[in-house]
């Protein structure tokens, strides 16, 4: 284990904070959302909304039609009436606007830090020629090129360390203050990011990527949401949402001869006030929203996904691949049991035990003085004797220990063990070895002034809480499938601990890949984690593929999500962060089309006021007149927007707690109180409308 | 409501509901290719019907060649029937003389016919002639119901297989429609219509002294068959104009009843049949109870309305009330023999269904009891609907709730283990937009032109719904008819056949076309956290989505037709 040698620079200032407690409704990302939701009126850039569009159609005919009657001199309640209907109608659109506007604006707070890294840096290049140094812009640099980052220096583009042997602090890409070890010729300590600095010696690197395709480039257009392209649900909703705007157009439409034939006309804006409450604007203005926050809730949690199909993606997955080292468990074998053989004391086996890892610094050595301290023997726990000679592990004898004055104590290998100390192991001793074998542990032997005392149980320890966590899988009907090397008693065992579904023994990565072919043949998609070369085909083969930042070139390629944290466990979140998103799209769609219920019965009897008086009798909620009504029904759907927007942001909750449980209470809540909401918010508004002498 | 209305009511329910099962567990050995009981007496004349038309029973289509196969056939029969219409005149089998039907009319009768719709411009008695009937109109009204199963049978064996191609044999389908399902149940109901008084035979008309002293002529005809397979397969074509009002159509209690089970027995058993195939007969009986609980509901709402009455007449001194002395309630439009709770249940199973007989005129409800007939209709016929095509129609709908609600479990939406995604959805607004373009629009051109407006018998909502109503029936292959609107001009007989066409074809389309993309697809696995669709909640959401997507789209529609017109009888106003 290397000593971690003192940051010679300064840690660089430019960091996206770990995890942004911010909120978006911060002075300047709401001021700039109000500034983007009017340049979005712009209809080159609404045309991509086609319900918002037509609300934006409709706005401005209803203005024309009140600076018409305006200037012909029209009695002051018609005008008001016009000109309260067309603001309004404007209202909408902007609110749209805004809710768009608003999960942008963190995304594009966060790219903007992030650009200043880039265009800050230069690059020392070495001549091909003669290997001599040249100062160039980091955007100049090309594939192939070679480059010399000294400490305190910006590593200018993404690459592969080919000479020394440096610290780097990655805090600009993963919020990780704490600096990795790069040298050359390893899997992943050799790949080295852009916009990293080099906080102590020198590195020679290969650039990887041209300028415009580095990990740096592709992550600020990922956060700000430039690529942002619709998603297929998104595309199958948004032919949903266009075909009821023209069944509404068409029922709005063919109001007009109704009309003629019933003996009357009904005003144009009244036409387009219903066509505008009928048509699902709440979604339609929240819709893309909602896709921002969802990439957005992945970027906080230091995820990042390379498309919003794979956030979609995770919502879907039913199975989860799991690395057993590092994922489930620690990865380390940790002390567990002490146990003494031969009439050997607990007490004395301790002491040995304790005594040949006082110096040692490995997790395993740890862990037998974590152990003795919990087991109540915490005063055998003392500093190294003065004199005590540190034996280390070696392959000659596998076994480590300590040197005191011609006394050797030490633990390893139970046949090493058994070998040093001469003659055959005790039938008890033999016992026990094996039966923490076969547990899937390993036993180690435990060796005092020649005498073997006894055996230390290591054992591969779950993390806590990750058998809770796979349990919450379950309920969500996700399979976990656990992958290890180990042989099978050992996974078997920490299989059995961790309460995974499933489990892939002595398994290679290349099994990994197939195991992914086969799970999806079955109809299943699949989730995986990854960080070595060996691992990117696997990754590219899985429905969500999380690369480790922290893991190879390729496997960040192969992988269509990052995680900066370089965090295994992360998939978990993952998959909760993707189904939020799709359960907000749906409850959203839901409520939005419940809503119409209440606006039929809202607008139809006042527009018809005048020719069938006895259509007064739909007017439910009682609404003061035809055209306070009509002005509540508009005036609720603007809102409504607003209100919602929070929502579309935050997400709906999700719990793990079944599809059925979870739908019953969704559409309740979403479905009938969609119908119900509207009901008491248009008529409180009319209420106030009327207060107010508004119509 | 009365006591023995709600009975009656609750004994059809029971009905249906009993034969679901056998039947549909009937069909569904049928169309999976496995022995049946009637197998020693069909199977030689299936084998018979394929050696005739050279199709090779075990090779199956793919979506395209299906439905090819399926529009040529109905072109073929639409050009076939269209030909004996406008010839009669020259073909035997004409013992009254009647001459060709005029081009508009042959056209809509033939559309009208061969998509199951049965819309009648014509009289039967005083236009068609014998073979005109039979060889035209019964033969389509067999093949009509039979490719309605056909293509349901196709549809669902693209949402029940996976990475397939093949959807079955369209050839093969038909034929086991027809003389499996058909057939034998037209044989055995047609016997019992026979004893109980309905007439067959092929004389010519008779003359007959009333008890008056007048002389009428009795219309005669081979009535029994032609009533069978209209009430089986959901045509509703009556032979005789006034359809089954007619007391040689539908002479007793029991021809009654019997013949208000057939109008909706193959769509009920179709649901059972479809759940069984699919994978999930609980999904099945789901479907069935929510298409259940609306047909109930509007029976409910019109047998309540109907039975009571008119006020502007009881403020007059005639009372509503039922009595020992007479049925009360309005029954304007509505025979004595029949009464109220049956006219309006056979209202409420014939617009379901996409059926179309009539024992009582729909033209005379009251305003509130005319609407159930019409949202049956709006939903596109998909509580329990026609043969097949209720079905088929009710996969859209069931799509549509998948997608909007599937989301809300936190998954991009899936039915039965099959993604829904665009092209599933361009399919489905597809068939969503036919409804309210076609009668809407249709309407709005009628109600303000006088081409539209001179055959109407009745002015303000009533007129209105009178051409609504027509619109609506024919857009939805219901073929029932408001009646009070003179139909057998140009604009409506053009009008009207070419709703039948949109209304069938674009639905038949749209439905293969989601077959075909959903059989390729390979079924997901069923988890925990699976959409489900076996429960109430999926039930409800199924009903919302087709009440609010569905009826509500023609809410404005109604409130100015039927609704109106309910409301303003309240302060006297009549239409």
């Amino acid at each position: 284990m290397a000593v971690v040698p003192a940051p010679s620079a300064p840690t660089p200032q430019i960091t996206v904070p770990k995890r942004h407690k911010q909120s978006v409704w911060t002075g300047a990302i709401v001021r700039q959302a109000v500034v983007d939701s009017l340049r979005k009126l712009s209809p080159r850039s609404l045309y991509r909304n086609p319900i918002i569009f037509i609300v934006e159609i409709g706005a401005l005919l209803t203005s024309m039609i009140f600076l018409r009657d305006l200037a012909a001199g029209a009695a002051f309640e018609l005008l008001r009436f016009e000109l309260q209907i067309a603001l309004w109608l404007w209202f909408t659109v902007l609110f749209a606007n805004f809710a768009e506007a608003i999960a942008e604006g963190r995304g594009k707070a966060q790219a903007d830090a992030l650009r200043r890294t880039r265009t800050q840096a230069t690059a020392n290049r070495l001549r091909p020629a003669d290997g001599s140094i040249e100062t160039v812009a980091a955007s100049a640099l090309r594939r192939g090129d070679l480059v010399r980052v000294s400490v305190g220096e910006l590593i200018p583009g993404d690459g592969e360390v080919v000479g020394g042997v440096a610290f780097v602090n990655e805090a600009a890409i993963t919020g990780e203050s704490a600096p990795v070890l790069k040298e050359p010729g390893t899997d992943i300590r050799s790949s080295v990011t852009g916009g990293t600095t080099v906080v102590s010696d020198e590195l020679r690197i290969k650039i990887t990527a041209d300028p415009g395709e580095t990990f740096l480039d592709r992550m600020i257009a990922l956060v700000e949401g430039a690529e942002r392209q619709k998603t297929p649900n998104e595309v199958a909703l948004n032919i949903l949402l266009a075909g009821l705007t023209f069944i509404f157009l068409i029922v709005t439409a063919t109001l007009q001869p109704f009309a003629r034939y019933a003996g009357s006309e009904v005003s144009v804006v009244v036409l387009v006030a219903l066509l505008v409450t009928l048509i699902p604007t709440t979604i339609g203005g929240l819709l893309s929203a909602i896709g921002i926050a969802g990439m957005d809730r992945l970027v906080q949690r230091n995820v990042l996904a390379m498309s919003g199909r794979a956030v979609e993606a995770a919502g879907d997955v039913d199975t989860l691949l799991l690395d057993k080292t590092g994922t489930i468990t620690f990865g380390n074998r940790l002390a567990a049991e002490f146990i003494a053989v031969d009439g050997v004391s607990d007490e004395q086996l301790v002491e040995a035990a304790v005594r040949s890892s006082l110096g040692d610094d490995t997790p395993e050595g740890r862990s037998v003085l974590d152990l003795a301290r919990s087991a109540g023997y915490e005063r055998l726990v003392t500093a190294l004797p003065a004199g005590a000679e540190f034996v280390p592990f070696s392959a000659e004898t596998r076994m480590s220990g300590l040197r005191l004055d011609g006394r050797l104590t030490a633990k390893g290998a139970v046949d090493a063990v058994v070998a040093a100390v001469g003659g055959a192991p005790s039938a008890a001793l033999r016992a026990e070895s094996e039966r923490i074998s076969q547990a899937g542990g390993t036993p180690l032997a435990v060796l005092d002034e020649g005498r073997v005392l006894g055996l230390i149980y290591l054992k591969d320890t779950v993390k806590p809480g990750i058998r809770e966590r796979f349990e919450e899988l379950r309920r969500m009907g996700i399979r976990t499938v656990m992958v290890t090397g180990d042989n099978r008693l050992t996974a078997a065992t920490i299989a059995r601990e961790a309460a995974v579904d499933d489990y892939v023994p002595e398994s290679k990565p290349e099994d990994k890949i197939r195991l992914i072919r086969e799970e999806q043949e079955k109809g299943r998609l699949v989730a995986m984690t990854g960080d070595g070369t060996n691992d990117a085909p696997a990754l590219a083969q899985a429905d969500v593929g999380v690369a480790m930042n922290s893991g190879t070139q390729a496997a960040r390629e192969a992988g269509n999500m990052v995680d900066l944290d370089s965090d295994p466990t992360k998939l978990i979140e993952i998959v909760a962060i993707g189904k939020q998103l799709l359960m907000t799209r749906g409850a959203l769609t839901t409520f939005s089309i419940a809503n119409d219920v209440a606006k039929y019965f809202a607008i139809l009897p006042a527009a018809f006021a005048v020719t069938y008086p006895a259509l007064d009798l739909l007017n439910l909620m009682r609404l003061g007149s035809p055209e306070s009504a009509i002005l509540s029904a508009v005036i609720f759907n603007a809102l409504i927007i607003v209100a919602l927007v929070p929502l579309a942001l935050r997400g709906v909750a999700y719990r793990p707690i079944g599809a059925a449980v979870l739908l019953r209470r969704n559409a309740l809540l979403y479905g009938l109180g969609g119908v119900i909401v509207p009901f008491v918010g248009i008529k409180a508004i009319d209420v106030l409308v009327r207060l107010a002498h508004l119509a | 409501m009365t006591a023995i209305e709600w009975g009656q009511l609750a004994l059809y329910v029971a009905l249906l509901l009993a034969a679901a099962k056998p039947l549909g567990t009937y069909m569904t050995a049928v169309y999976e290719g496995r022995r049946t009981w009637l197998h020693p007496v069909v199977r030689p004349l299936e084998v018979a019907t394929y050696r005739l038309g050279g199709i090779d029973e075990d090779r199956e289509q793919d979506w395209r060649r299906y439905l090819l196969a399926t529009l040529a056939f109905n072109v073929a029969g639409f050009l076939l029937l269209y030909a004996i219409l406008r010839l009669q005149g020259f073909l035997p089998m004409n013992p009254q003389g009647l001459e060709g039907a005029k081009p508009t009319l042959a056209f809509n009768t033939a559309a009208s016919f061969v998509t199951n719709t049965n819309w009648q411009s014509y009289g039967g008695e005083t236009t068609l002639s014998y073979l005109s009937q039979m060889a035209g109109l019964t033969f389509q009204n067999f093949v009509s119901a039979a490719v309605g199963m056909a293509v349901l049978v196709a549809v669902i064996r693209g949402v029940a297989r996976q990475s397939a191609s093949t959807l079955g044999n369209f050839w093969v389908d038909l034929t086991r429609s027809t003389l499996y399902v058909l057939l034998p149940l037209s044989v055995v109901l047609a016997l019992f219509l026979v004893s109980q008084g309905v007439i067959q035979n092929v004389s010519a008309y008779t003359e007959v002294t009333t008890l008056e002293g007048e002389t009428q002529t009795l219309a005669m005809g081979p009535a029994a068959s032609q009533v069978a397979i209209k009430q089986l397969g959901t045509n509703g074509g009556g032979f005789f104009n006034v359809n089954s009002a007619h007391p040689l159509e539908n002479p007793t209690a029991w021809t009654n009843l019997v013949e208000m089970v057939a109008i909706l027995l193959i769509p009920v058993a179709s649901v059972y049949m479809y759940g069984r195939m699919v994978g999930s007969t609980r999904h099945g009986w789901v479907l069935i109870g929510a298409m259940t609980a609306v047909l109930v509901l509007g029976t409910v709402v019109t047998t309540w309305s109907e039975q009571a009455g008119n006020p502007t007449l009881g403020a007059l001194g005639v009372t509503a009330a039922p009595s020992a002395d007479q049925l009360g309630g309005n029954m304007e439009g509505k025979e004595v023999r029949v009464g109220i709770g049956n006219s309006t249940t056979w209202a409420a199973a014939t617009t379901a269904a996409s059926n179309g007989s009539v024992n009582s005129m729909h033209d005379s409800y009251t305003g509130l009891g005319g609407i159930t007939p019409f949202a049956l209709m709006m939903t596109s016929e998909v509580i329990f609907g026609g043969v097949g095509s209720g079905m088929y129609g009710a996969v859209l709908y069931i799509l549509l709730t998948v997608f909007i609600a599937g989301l809300m479990v936190g998954r991009t939406p899936e039915y039965l283990g099959k993604k829904v995604e665009s092209r599933e959805m361009k399919a489905v607004m597809a068939s969503l937009l036919v409804f309210p373009v076609l009668i809407l629009v249709w309407t709005a051109v009628a109600v303000v032109n006088p081409f539209g407006t001179d055959t109407l018998n009745n002015a303000g909502p009533h007129g209105f719904s009178e051409v609504l109503y027509a619109f609506t029936s024919g857009s939805a292959n219901n073929g029932s008819a408001f009646a009070g609107l003179g139909a057998n001009g140009t604009f409506y007989n053009l009008g009207i056949g070419v709703n039948m066409l949109f209304g069938r074809f674009v639905f038949l389309v749209s439905v293969m076309v989601i077959a075909g993309a959903m059989a390729r697809k390979q079924r997901v696995a069923a988890s925990p956290g699976t959409f489900p669709v076996d429960g109430f909640t999926f039930g409800g959401l199924f009903t919302g989505i087709i009440v609010i997507v569905g009826l509500l789209t023609f809410f404005p529609a109604l409130a100015l037709g039927p609704i109106v017109e309910h409301l303003m009888r309240a302060d006297g106003v009549l239409f």
